[in-house]
């Protein structure tokens, strides 16, 4: 039996009855969640410019109070602050709003959202604590064995935890869905936003062995002494699909909500499905591609990780063409001709939120290229450790995912708020210049890359610095980016401010929603499942990691805690 | 194949083909450069424990070690925030085998323009292998982050014409 959802128009074009009403239950905490991630980015951002500028050899940091003066203080606030929190505020917030959507129903266990919130911000309030005095400068990766304040590590397992509480929300939801729609397909947003939840459980595992049974009690006293290696294997088990994490939400707004927004119609549902499913499985068994240079890693393994990382490219490959042929389907619905200029009849100078989108995924395509680059073992000998992956990073997170995150952004606030989109002309300014930013600054930072400039770096204080004078172009470049960045991101906080305080909206809105191209849909059943994908996923990043976990636990040395700052 | 049993379309078809011969064509050149150009990443060089690591050979003495005609070893330990030995001096064109452990964190060990580029791990040696073959000044850097002082750890590898270093 196919599942055939009420027709919704484009956000803000006309009456949704009852819609509104079934997001009323769960506004509130979506919109604390919200409205956290973007003070979270004002805060990460502004030391991202520092550190742009620092490329350029300019040092604002003597400029700030206290503990600021300090770069890699800043730095681990960066890392921090923008990978970890502001997107795992807004992941939170903006997947329990597909779920809400998708499966046309409040979350099942509204204690449990309430909870969700409470210990997403304690765990950010001991994270911002704990780094900004200082005791805790040991960046985003927190290689042991340097060792940061126990608040720290707590903070991150909270934060880890309140990702976990959301996913059982929506599982629980999805269950009470089931019982009502026994023959029912799960609506493919839903589908999606559980797909992610499933994916990141999977690839957290390997952060919550590390913080609990490693990094807290030896941070405690508890125990003396850590294991270097495994705990940077672990960090990284789940630090490469962390990138998942990221740009999965992405994709449920390209696949199942930008071609509705562009009038267009869902190319081929059961191959979204299947993209989401491939990330289950094959996310996880990727990350020792970061360690390719680290010495007591088996050759073998690094090959076996990099072969891993290739096949995960696969399911964005697909990607690349179901969500282009969705949204021409919408361009030429709206006019479009011809083999390219199809391209023109989309609204790039009218609507914030699909020009966004649209830039954000031009962005990605360059990310997925370096991002091959990356993880071939013989060209990240030349890359691993330099600017260059930063530049990789920040086309991924920074252009990508943010950029999509403030697309969503432009329907998203108005729908919950209830008020009306504030400066839409500026909403376009800001998406186009976060676009150029993006691309500028990483343009220089590959560039940089390239020239073996070290990441993670106070180059303007570094002896070795003037020995190269091809970073001098790559880090005006870097610098000029970080500024636009600024100004793009402090513009996308107005507009948002003003909005959420502004003019009361008259019409009702909708979460935008996918209708599929063809009909009638034939999904098979084993695209409607998510619990075999797990297993198989599970399976692989057992095969793919335990030997050289165990191996590390068993054999290698362990070693005493320093604080280096 | 499983996924014919859904709707594709032929030109999404004709892509995903396409994407997948293109990984797999990747895959293929990579599998080259491993076993065709014999392009190896470190590996397992051994283990050591950093608080008495400096006690015994070879690491109570860092240096450079002539092995043969043509052959160095240099022995080198990293600490925050320096290399020791500082500045290593061997002739151009020999084939050198760095020996480098760390005695506290994670530390990096780039020299720019080089494919030496490798982390320390403290409790484990890193083995580098390299032939530089041209004479000239490099520098040697820290690329993990390792404490406040991290951007001023620096070493200098001076690669000296091959007659000079009197082999």
């Amino acid at each position: 039996m196919n599942l055939q959802p009420p027709p919704v128009a484009e956000p803000g074009t006309g009456p949704v009855p009852g819609l509104e009403e079934i997001y009323r239950a769960d506004s509130l905490h979506i919109r604390i969640m919200i409205y956290t991630s973007f003070v979270l980015l004002a805060i990460g951002g502004f030391f991202g410019t520092l550190q742009a500028l620092d490329k350029f050899q300019v040092d604002l940091y003597r400029f700030l109070p206290g503990n600021l003066q300090l770069y890699y203080t800043g730095l681990t606030a960066h890392g921090v602050v923008l990978a970890l929190l502001f997107t795992g505020t807004f992941i939170i917030g903006f997947l329990s709003l597909a779920l809400v959507h998708g499966l046309r129903r409040p979350l099942a266990d509204r204690g449990l959202a309430w909870a969700t919130v409470a210990v997403a911000l304690t765990g950010a309030l001991a994270l911002l604590i704990t780094i900004f005095r200082n005791q805790a400068t040991v960046l985003f990766t927190f290689y042991a064995p340097l060792q940061a304040h126990p608040g720290f590590y707590a903070g991150l397992v909270l934060v880890a935890l309140a990702t976990w509480m959301a996913a059982l929300n929506g599982w629980v939801t999805w269950r009470a869905w089931k019982r009502d729609h026994p023959n029912e397909r799960t609506p493919l947003m839903a589908f999606a936003a559980l797909a992610t939840w499933a994916m990141w459980f999977l690839a957290s595992l390997g952060l919550a062995v590390a913080l609990l049974v490693y990094l807290l009690p030896w941070s405690m006293g508890q125990q003396a002494q850590v294991n270097p290696l495994l705990t940077r294997a672990l960090f990284w088990f789940t630090g490469h699909p962390l990138v998942y994490f990221w740009l999965l939400p992405a994709y449920v707004s390209w696949y199942t909500m930008l071609p509705a927004q562009v009038g267009g119609r869902l190319f081929s549902e059961s191959l979204s499905r299947l993209v989401f499913l491939l990330f289950v499985v094959l996310a996880t068994p990727t990350g020792l591609h970061h360690m390719y240079t680290d010495p007591g890693v088996a050759h073998g393994y690094k090959v076996l990780h990099g072969v891993m990382t290739y096949a995960v490219i696969f399911p964005s490959l697909v990607t690349a063409f179901t969500v282009v042929a969705s949204v021409e389907e919408g361009a030429r619905r709206r006019g479009g001709r011809g083999y390219i200029m199809w391209l023109l009849a989309l609204p790039w100078l009218s609507n914030p939120s699909v020009a966004g989108q649209l830039l954000g995924m031009l962005i990605f395509a360059t990310g997925g290229i370096t991002g091959l680059i990356n993880s071939s073992l013989n060209m990240n000998l030349i890359v691993h450790n330099t600017l260059w992956v930063v530049g990789h990073l920040h086309t991924q997170v920074a252009g990508a995912v943010t950029l999509t995150f403030m697309a969503i952004s432009y329907w998203l606030v108005p729908l919950l708020s209830g008020r009306q989109l504030w400066g839409r002309r500026w909403a376009v300014l800001q998406v186009w210049s976060w676009f150029f930013g993006t691309a500028i600054m990483a343009r220089g930072m590959h560039w940089m890359g390239l020239a073996s400039t070290p990441r993670r770096t106070f180059l303007t204080h570094a002896p070795y610095a003037d020995l190269f004078g091809e970073w001098y172009w790559g880090g005006a470049l870097t610098a000029a980016g970080g500024v636009i960045l600024l100004l793009s991101g402090g513009l996308f906080l107005l507009v948002m401010a003003r909005t959420a305080l502004g003019a009361r909206r008259t019409e009702p809105m909708a979460v935008p929603e996918a209708q599929p191209l063809h009909h009638p849909v034939i999904i098979p059943r084993w695209l409607d499942r998510i619990s075999p994908w797990f297993a198989l996923g599970l399976a692989l990043a057992a095969a793919a990691w335990v030997p050289s976990l165990w191996r590390m636990a068993v054999h290698y040395p362990q070693v005493t805690g320093f604080q280096l700052w | 194949m499983a996924v014919a049993w859904v709707d594709i379309d032929r030109y999404e078809r004709l892509w995903i083909v396409l994407s997948a011969a293109v990984l797999l064509a990747l895959m293929l050149v990579l599998a080259y450069s491993i076993w065709g150009l014999d392009i190896r990443l470190i590996g397992d060089a051994g283990q050591v424990d950093p608080a008495t690591v400096t006690q015994r050979p070879p690491f109570d003495q860092p240096g450079v070690y002539e092995e043969g005609p043509g052959k160095y070893r240099v022995v080198m330990v990293a600490r925050a925030w320096s290399f020791q030995p500082a500045e290593v001096r061997i002739p151009a064109g020999a084939d050198v085998t760095f020996q480098v452990t760390s005695l506290d964190v994670i530390h990096g060990f780039r020299v720019p323009y080089t494919t030496i580029n490798q982390m320390l791990v403290p409790g484990q040696v890193s083995e580098i292998q390299y032939r530089f073959t041209e004479p000239g000044e490099h520098v040697l850097l820290c690329h993990e982050y390792c404490g406040v002082g991290h951007h001023i750890m620096e070493g200098r590898i001076i690669v000296e014409p091959a007659a000079t270093a009197g082999r």
